[in-house]
């Protein structure tokens, strides 16, 4: 081995010993490792937070906008929990569609679990509440985008409304959603790159550290974008097969 | 539909056999305070096995008048009295009324990620709980009656408007409902497939079902329809057997509405 690299031309010697540098002097490689794992935890757990509370908040806007007519035939308790739950979900999309997340997760941090230390469980939370928001739109106009007549064919067979989502409804939008909410993931693995700035060392924070060690930025910060990039391209082709096979199943 | 629907036709002294089924009492729909009136004040009723075609000129509320028999749009005032109950009362089951008052649409509305068996079989599988067996068995039944058996393992998509159509009015007569609603079932279709569509109603008409068609095809209310109403603006102007309002019109509105149509 010696020897290649003593016949070898100058800049890939300097490119080794930056690799060397970067990744292997002190196990740095190690933080990436780390910072790695933090992205996927919070990634993961922020999903699954936002899916939940997209669920539940498309399910009471569209109820809602649905039902409006026929429930106002008759005001029952109902519709005023109803309308109240509505107006909460409406209030929460606006702000948290109004706000940049770095601030959100920095009121998360600060302000709202002031008195915890637990960056990691602030950041999959303040991630999770905001992709709820998005995540509860795409599902809304997922559902919205169906055309009434499908609702009506359901309900004029006898089913009631909950029934009509799940059994004609739902597995339509899914299937029209799926690319909208694969992006939206793709968005929400990007975006927790900004959990540095409450003292997680997520990936980005973890090339960044490296950078600040070595002084030397090229090769930490690019394989961090490498990183980013060879996730998403994984996440894009696992959608891409789930897509394809829903199509297959219908035609 | 019903052998014994004649038992008490005299009570109504009706002239077309069976008992009223649905009665529609001074039925009204307004939007923005009273501004518009989709509906004004509609008094009707049906009877079971009878054919009742509804006509007008677009507007004229034949469509809502239609879609209220099955709530599928909210009139503000009056009553639907179904079998005695009425169902714009609070607390009807509206679903359990629906069940048995079928609709067939303008634009079909198949479920387009199911097959046509499984459009077929769906409603009666979930809510009357009926076997696999069963349902299929009486769904490829139906799909004999409208002459599209052999496309039961079809997905919407890969049938013609008329195809679709047909299996719709199948799907609806899978549910063995009382009442047959159709809502312009064949202003959707290409001219070459209304008459496939027409052929299997008459069929039905020539079994004694009981239907309620609003439809644009003259040719259809004159022959296959019992009694005809032609509406506008949200009441109904004349209200008759098709030779009556056909070749007896009595109001002018009817007279112009047919001279255009006819």
């Amino acid at each position: 081995m010696t020897g290649f690299w003593e016949s070898a031309p100058k800049w890939l010697v300097d490119l080794k010993d930056d690799f060397v540098l970067n990744f292997l002097d002190e196990g740095r490689w190690k933080w990436l490792l780390e910072g790695l794992g933090h992205t996927l935890l919070i990634t993961l757990v922020a999903l699954l937070i936002g899916l939940a509370i997209g669920v539940v908040i498309a399910a009471v806007r569209s109820t809602y906008d649905k039902n409006r007519e026929s429930m106002e035939l008759h005001k029952s308790v109902g519709y005023y929990v109803l309308k109240f739950f509505n107006g909460v979900c409406h209030v929460y999309l606006t702000i948290i569609r109004g706000t940049p997340v770095v601030v959100q997760l920095l009121i998360m941090y600060f302000i709202v679990f002031a008195s915890s230390r637990n960056s990691l469980m602030v950041a999959m939370i303040a991630f999770g509440i905001n992709s709820g928001a998005y995540v509860a739109e795409i599902l809304r106009g997922g559902i919205m985008s169906i055309d009434n007549g499908q609702f009506e064919a359901g309900r004029s067979l006898g089913f009631n409304y909950v029934q009509t989502m799940i059994y004609i409804i739902i597995p339509q939008v899914f299937k029209n959603v799926l690319p909208t909410l694969c992006n939206e993931f793709i968005v929400l693995l990007k975006e927790t790159s900004v959990a540095g700035y409450v003292g997680i060392v997520d990936l980005t924070k973890a090339g960044d550290l490296i950078r600040g060690r070595t002084f030397s930025a090229f090769m930490p910060l690019i394989a961090v974008a490498l990183i980013y990039l060879v996730m998403v391209i994984i996440l894009t082709a696992l959608v891409g097969m789930l897509e394809r096979r829903l199509r297959k199943n219908e035609r | 539909m019903s052998v014994n629907a004649t038992v008490n036709a005299s009570d109504y002294g009706a002239s077309y056999g069976g008992d009223v089924i649905i009665d529609v009492r001074n039925l009204k729909k307004h939007y923005k305070g009273g501004e518009i009136k989709a509906l004004d004040g509609i008094n009707c009723q049906i009877r079971r096995g009878e054919v009742v075609v509804i006509i007008g000129p677009s507007g004229s509320g034949k469509s809502t008048l239609l879609r209220s028999l099955n709530l599928m749009e909210f009139p503000t005032a009056g009553q639907i009295v179904v079998k005695g109950q009425d169902i714009l009362a609070k607390g009807v089951n509206i679903d359990r009324h629906r069940q048995k008052m079928s609709m067939v649409f303008q634009h079909f509305n198949l479920f387009p990620h199911m097959t046509v068996l499984r459009n077929m079989t769906l409603a009666p599988m979930t809510l009357l709980k009926r076997s696999r067996n069963e349902a299929e068995k009486t769904a490829l039944d139906l799909l004999e009656r409208v002459g599209l058996r052999d496309r039961a393992g079809a997905y919407p998509d890969q049938l013609s408007g008329g195809q679709k159509q047909r299996v719709a009015i199948a799907r609806a007569l899978a549910m063995n409902p009382e009442v047959l609603l159709f809502d312009e079932p064949t202003s959707a279709l290409d001219p070459e497939m209304v008459g496939e569509v027409l052929e299997v109603m008459k069929s039905l008409a020539e079994n004694e079902t009981t239907m309620i068609v609003v439809t644009h095809e003259m040719g259809f209310a004159r022959e296959v329809g019992d009694r005809v109403i032609f509406m506008e603006d949200g009441v109904i102007v004349e209200e008759g057997t098709p030779d009556e309002l056909f070749n007896n019109p009595k109001s002018d509105r009817l007279k112009m509405f047919l001279s255009k149509v006819l």
